[in-house]
């Protein structure tokens, strides 16, 4: 039984990955989690120098979700690449580190100190709904996706993941334009902009007013994206948004993703990457499955 | 070495002690021998769309029996999914986590209001020196036989009906207390009023505070209050209350 997948030429053990943001660096879950077990790490966004983030609250459950206005803090680039990979370099893991910033310059400054560094995928954020400047203020247009993925790719020594954005009229386009910008891998979905009020004190849950919306409510549209996106383009797909389960994750394959990364479900249980893989086998076992890749898009 | 569990605890007993407050004790393997007073546990819902657990302080810590004790409040559905759960049942929870109270040899206000009450309890138990313990309810009284066990507690009411009309301060003033330092755990009001009085005295001030939070072990940056130095995680001036806290030096973090 083989559940080695291949994304842009680099191998990883397993499809299941985490989503950006959900996991920090892998410390704080390394208590819970034998990191070497997961296809890769995929760290949270790091910018070219500190960001605080957004006021408290930052986090609203909402009915099989929840929302977060996190803000991206991060302790930038210097900070990150002294401690977190180091850390995450003694693992027998993947590490992909997701970059963000608020003009393309802080993109590409952050890909360039990134380029000698023993990390084997950037994924680029361009689709954070929680800060004004940058995130997904370039990516809802297919015209700025292809600009800024022409841009960071001159930039990378890695294979580039571009990670897209729900929050768009037509996400076929808008993977199609990543593509044309030269990027080797897709992400998605990022989570969708959404609102909760408080009846009793009539104020906003979250002291950004909005938020992701993330967690079992999105996977649905996430399967749904992610199997438009798969039938646009020709790069490989790392599918998320609501996966809780393996079953989740094998949906998410079917529908076209090559890999899958497992984020909100991490609150749920801080050891639900490894059931989800030990959950992969048995399914693949199961249904006689002897290579993993025989389930991207199988779907029809 | 990993210090943090995730245990399926089972339910040793569980009551209502006054209107909406609720005391249960859980059998746990590792968390209790492993946990300190002004710790909290990550409790989980078993109703699936309830995604996020709920932190909620440790009240008591019996390391003999691997049990711990919680204390709390009936605030919405998951607590609620709580208050249902019977003798003999299990729930998933993840602990001990956060920093805790440090434990100085110094005469100590303990100081509680309302359901910051409940995590005064152990640190009464482990605190050796001179204590005095001030709790602030807003009418009926829950763990007093707990406490009276281990002194005299002073107690405000915001309505009168017992104690000092008022709130913790006024317990204070009223009872002409004195003390060197300050534990101090309740609603925001409360712990901005202690914090103004330990900077009026010059007073060592630890208080320990709350917000949502999503992941309860550091990852998530969900749950950070803005403080005075950087933190060394992100090295911007937000500490994470459920990593670094939630117990701070009040002169560290605005609230």
């Amino acid at each position: 039984m083989n559940t080695k997948v291949s994304l842009a030429g680099v191998t990883f053990k397993n499809p299941v990955m985490t989503a950006s943001g959900t996991f920090g660096s892998g410390k704080e879950f390394s208590e819970f989690v034998d990191l070497s077990k997961l296809g890769a790490v995929v760290t949270k966004g790091v910018a070219n120098a500190p960001w605080t983030g957004n006021p408290t609250p930052r986090i609203a459950e909402t009915y099989g979700g929840m929302l977060n206005a996190v803000g991206l803090q991060n302790p930038g680039i210097d900070m990150f690449v002294e401690r977190d990979i180091p850390f995450l370099a003694k693992y027998d893991t993947r590490i992909v580190v997701n970059v963000c910033g608020r003009t393309v310059q802080d993109y590409c400054e952050v890909v360039e100190r990134l380029a000698s560094q023993p990390v084997d995928m950037l994924e680029i954020n361009i689709s954070c709904p929680n800060v004004e400047e940058g995130g997904i203020a370039f990516g809802q247009s297919a015209k700025s996706i292809e600009g800024i993925t022409k841009e960071v790719k001159r930039h990378a020594k890695q294979p580039i993941i571009m990670k897209l954005s729900p929050n768009v009229t037509d996400i076929a386009e808008m993977a199609k334009a990543a593509e044309a910008g030269g990027a080797d891998v897709l992400s998605l979905i990022n989570t969708i902009t959404g609102m909760k009020i408080d009846i009793r004190s009539r104020k906003f849950a979250l002291a950004n007013k909005t938020g992701g919306l993330s967690g079992p409510a999105i996977h649905p549209i996430a399967v749904r994206m992610v199997y438009q996106a798969a039938q646009a383009v020709n790069i490989p797909i790392i599918g998320m948004g609501g996966i809780l389960t393996a079953e989740d994750a094998i949906e998410m394959m079917l529908a076209g993703a090559s890999a899958i990364a497992v984020g909100t479900a991490n609150f749920r249980n801080p050891q639900v990457t490894m059931e989800i893989v030990q959950g992969i086998c048995e399914y693949m076992e199961e249904y006689s499955v002897e290579d993993i890749s025989e389930l991207i898009g199988a779907v029809g | 070495m990993a210090d943090k569990f995730k245990e399926q605890a089972v339910i040793i007993r569980q009551e209502e002690i006054s209107y909406g407050i609720y005391s249960m004790w859980l059998k746990t393997d590792k968390i209790a021998g492993h946990a300190k007073p002004g710790q909290f546990i990550s409790i989980y819902c078993h109703e699936g769309s309830r995604l996020l657990p709920r932190p909620i302080s440790i009240c008591e810590i019996d390391r003999a029996d691997q049990a711990l004790r919680i204390v709390y409040r009936v605030q919405g559905r998951g607590t609620e999914e709580f208050s249902k759960m019977r003798t003999g049942g299990s729930v998933d929870i993840v602990g001990p986590l956060g920093n805790g109270f440090p434990l100085k040899e110094k005469k100590a206000f303990l100081i509680g209001g309302g359901i910051g009450i409940p995590p005064m309890l152990q640190l009464a138990k482990e605190l050796k020196c001179e204590k005095q313990m001030i709790l602030g309810y807003q009418d009926s009284l829950f763990l007093q036989e707990e406490f009276k066990r281990l002194g005299n507690p002073y107690v405000a009411t915001e309505d009168g009906s017992y104690g000092t009309e008022g709130n913790v301060m006024d317990a204070i003033r009223e009872n002409g207390l004195d003390a060197e330092i300050i534990y101090a755990c309740g609603p925001l009001p409360m712990l901005r009023a202690v914090k103004e009085y330990a900077r009026e005295k010059n007073m060592e001030c630890w208080v320990s505070l709350e917000e949502r939070m999503a992941c309860g072990i550091g990852a998530c940056l969900g749950c950070v209050c803005k403080s005075k130095e950087r933190d060394g995680h992100t090295n911007v001036n937000s500490k994470r209350i459920c990593k670094e806290g939630p117990v701070f030096r009040a002169e560290e973090v605005d609230f």
